[in-house]
């Protein structure tokens, strides 16, 4: 017993140089993930192209029945309808559109600037990588969430103002692994090459160090994802979402909760989503950083 | 030795001054009108505007404005927006539960989180191990409101114990060791559901860096010497694992006092968190300067101590 666990151990330190895409794809887990995110994807694209046509299926979610109040799960509602007689399933395949559309917009934020700060630092070092990089240690200090909560409720609750400021507030962790990144880069071979090639230094990190560093950033973006997720999830929940009639899975929990005695499904199922969602973008993210390394 | 505690704390004072440039910008140059009672409204003549703008600062230029704040944020002389109380002392009255909340679901995250990481670890590659991770990734996606709806409905609904607040109110209690058990049990669900993220995240280092511990050279020494491979992990492994742990700790409490704000709200503790989001409601602009600053200080503090300590206990640090 103790042998093999050491020859487990020992099998695990040695995989590493095996890595290529057929590990990931023997992965069930990660396969499972990779799957539910792209119809999750798929979902949201198909509801704001149909509702852009008009054609809202199964149901109008702003739809009002107030003879149809706080009725359970059924045929008719598959999850069952809320205070104001709304279809939740029609509410949540809208919701699934918000989550998307911030989960990736935002992270495509915090990406562009994680990366060029990141970059910068790690390229030039010195003065500048210091001064940087304390700017992102003095921004992990602050709880990140209530720092979001604050900007946002200010400058006003919106979508563009929710993905912007996720944007603009969670670019730390990123910055931090593409400058360790590009500080390994930098002392390569290729680099020096180029470097006395006469190459320019923003065409040299732009051109030879990114393309590098692509996977480390691939993930760091599939890891940033199911964040923008949960803080967009929390902001909804305390009313500093995207407002309504507009619905999120987070309102959705956060209108159900006055009822929540009588309407379990209010809340059970919109968090259930947010919950698969968040944790498929995880698991996914953590299978290809296992490939990576 | 004295020359690291000097250039720590150069840069421990270069960084409360990001921090508090941080805290007042975002809050000030946030468009929107800061008045409590709303801009529009036809009751609130010029003049008293003018003395709101004055008592606040609001009618100087914003570098006089930032220093103002600071100034009588550190003599306490910064009051609320809403009810004109010194901010200080709003914080400090919500302070005692605050930290009993916190360290609560700190200590929970710390050793049910330890527990997982080295479970992790012990079972590299196995079955065990992907069910760990898998564990801890479903707790990092866990959304905290959520789950403590969930709670609540099951326990208040279905086994009917009462849960809000910090201690049940309208009972007498016999005495003080039963009034003691009911606000611990008060205490204890907050605490758990705040911790869950936390612990998940901490077991996740923990796993990664005994992990890599294990690819040393002298865990390959301690193999050829003979030494049982329990022994190996938790003497020689685990040990040299623990240093990530403690950074760990700095990163942790940002996060927990993030999640105090939802969870704070959902079963009305008394602590910062629910401050905090009573200021945001209000858009209470000292308070929320103040708190966004007293937070990120303290997180800085103790990162300040951390990095002392490892510096007294691996004298590499001090080189570096």
């Amino acid at each position: 017993m103790e042998q093999k666990k050491a020859d487990d151990q020992q099998k695990l330190l040695q995989n590493n140089s095996k890595s290529n895409f057929t590990h990931f794809f023997k992965n069930p887990v990660a396969l499972i993930a990779l799957i539910i995110v792209l119809f999750l994807a798929l979902v949201a694209v198909a509801v704001s192209i149909l509702s852009y046509y008009g054609i809202e299926w199964p149901m109008n979610p702003n739809e009002t029945h107030l003879d149809a109040r706080l009725l359970q799960p059924s045929l008719e509602h598959w999850i069952g309808t809320d205070h104001l007689g709304r279809d939740v399933f029609s509410r949540m395949l809208h919701g699934t559109v918000i989550s998307m559309t911030v989960g990736f917009t935002a992270v495509a934020v915090s990406l562009s600037i994680g990366v060029s700060i990141g970059a910068v630092a790690g390229y030039c070092g010195g003065k500048i990588d210091q001064i940087l990089m304390r700017s992102v240690d003095a921004l992990l200090c602050f709880p990140t969430f209530f720092l979001i909560l604050t900007a946002v409720a200010l400058l006003g609750p919106s979508l563009i103002n929710i993905i912007v400021v996720i944007g603009l507030i969670s670019w730390t962790g990123t910055a931090r692994l593409v400058r360790a990144e590009f500080l390994t880069l930098r002392e390569t071979e290729y680099v020096y090459a180029a470097r006395i090639l006469g190459q320019r230094w923003w065409k040299l990190i732009i051109r030879h160090m990114l393309p590098n560093a692509a996977a480390v950033i691939l993930i760091t973006a599939i890891l940033g994802i199911p964040e923008a997720i949960l803080a967009e999830a929390g902001l909804s929940f305390l009313g500093f979402g995207v407002q309504p009639p507009q619905a999120t899975w987070g309102n959705i929990i956060a209108d159900g909760k006055n009822y929540f005695l009588d309407a379990w499904w209010l809340i059970f199922f919109p968090g259930l989503a947010i919950l698969m969602t968040a944790l498929s973008f995880y698991l996914l993210g953590d299978a290809l950083r296992e490939v990576a390394e | 030795m004295l020359s690291f505690i000097l250039h720590r704390l150069f840069l421990t004072f270069f960084l409360l001054f990001v921090i508090s440039l941080i805290s007042f910008f975002i809050v000030t140059l946030t468009p929107g009108s800061p008045y409590p009672w709303g801009e529009m409204n036809p009751k609130i003549s010029p003049e008293l505007k003018e003395a709101f703008r004055k008592k606040f600062h609001l009618d100087r230029p914003l570098p006089v404005q930032y220093y103002l704040m600071l100034h009588d944020l550190f003599t306490g002389k910064l009051r609320s927006m809403k009810d004109e109380l010194p901010v200080l002392r709003k914080i400090l009255d919500r302070l005692p539960a605050s930290l009993r909340l916190n360290i609560t679901a700190m200590l929970f995250s710390l050793s049910c989180g330890t527990l997982l990481g080295i479970y992790g670890a012990r079972h590299a590659g196995h079955w065990h191990d992907l069910l760990s991770s898998f564990l801890a990734f479903l707790l990092i996606a866990l959304p905290g409101f959520w789950i403590s709806y969930l709670v609540v409905i099951g326990l208040v609904k279905h086994v009917g114990i009462p849960i809000l607040g910090t201690q049940s109110y309208g009972i007498d209690f016999p005495n003080e060791f039963s009034r003691w058990l009911d606000q611990t049990w008060h205490l204890i669900l907050p605490a758990l559901i705040l911790s869950l993220g936390a612990l998940a995240i901490q077991s996740r280092y923990l796993r990664a860096s005994i992990i890599e511990t294990l690819r040393e050279h002298y865990i390959l020494t301690a193999h050829a010497k003979g030494l049982s491979s329990s022994a190996i992990f938790y003497k020689h492994a685990l040990r040299n694992s623990l240093r990530p742990l403690i950074t760990g700790i700095g990163m942790l409490l940002p996060s927990l006092i993030s999640g105090t704000v939802i969870i704070e709200s959902i079963f009305a503790y008394p602590g910062m968190g629910q401050l905090g989001y009573q200021a945001v409601l209000e858009r209470d602009y000292p308070m929320l300067v103040a708190l966004n600053f007293i937070v990120a200080a303290l997180v800085l503090i103790g990162n300040f101590i951390s990095d002392l300590l490892y510096a007294v206990v691996d004298p590499r640090v001090r080189l570096e």
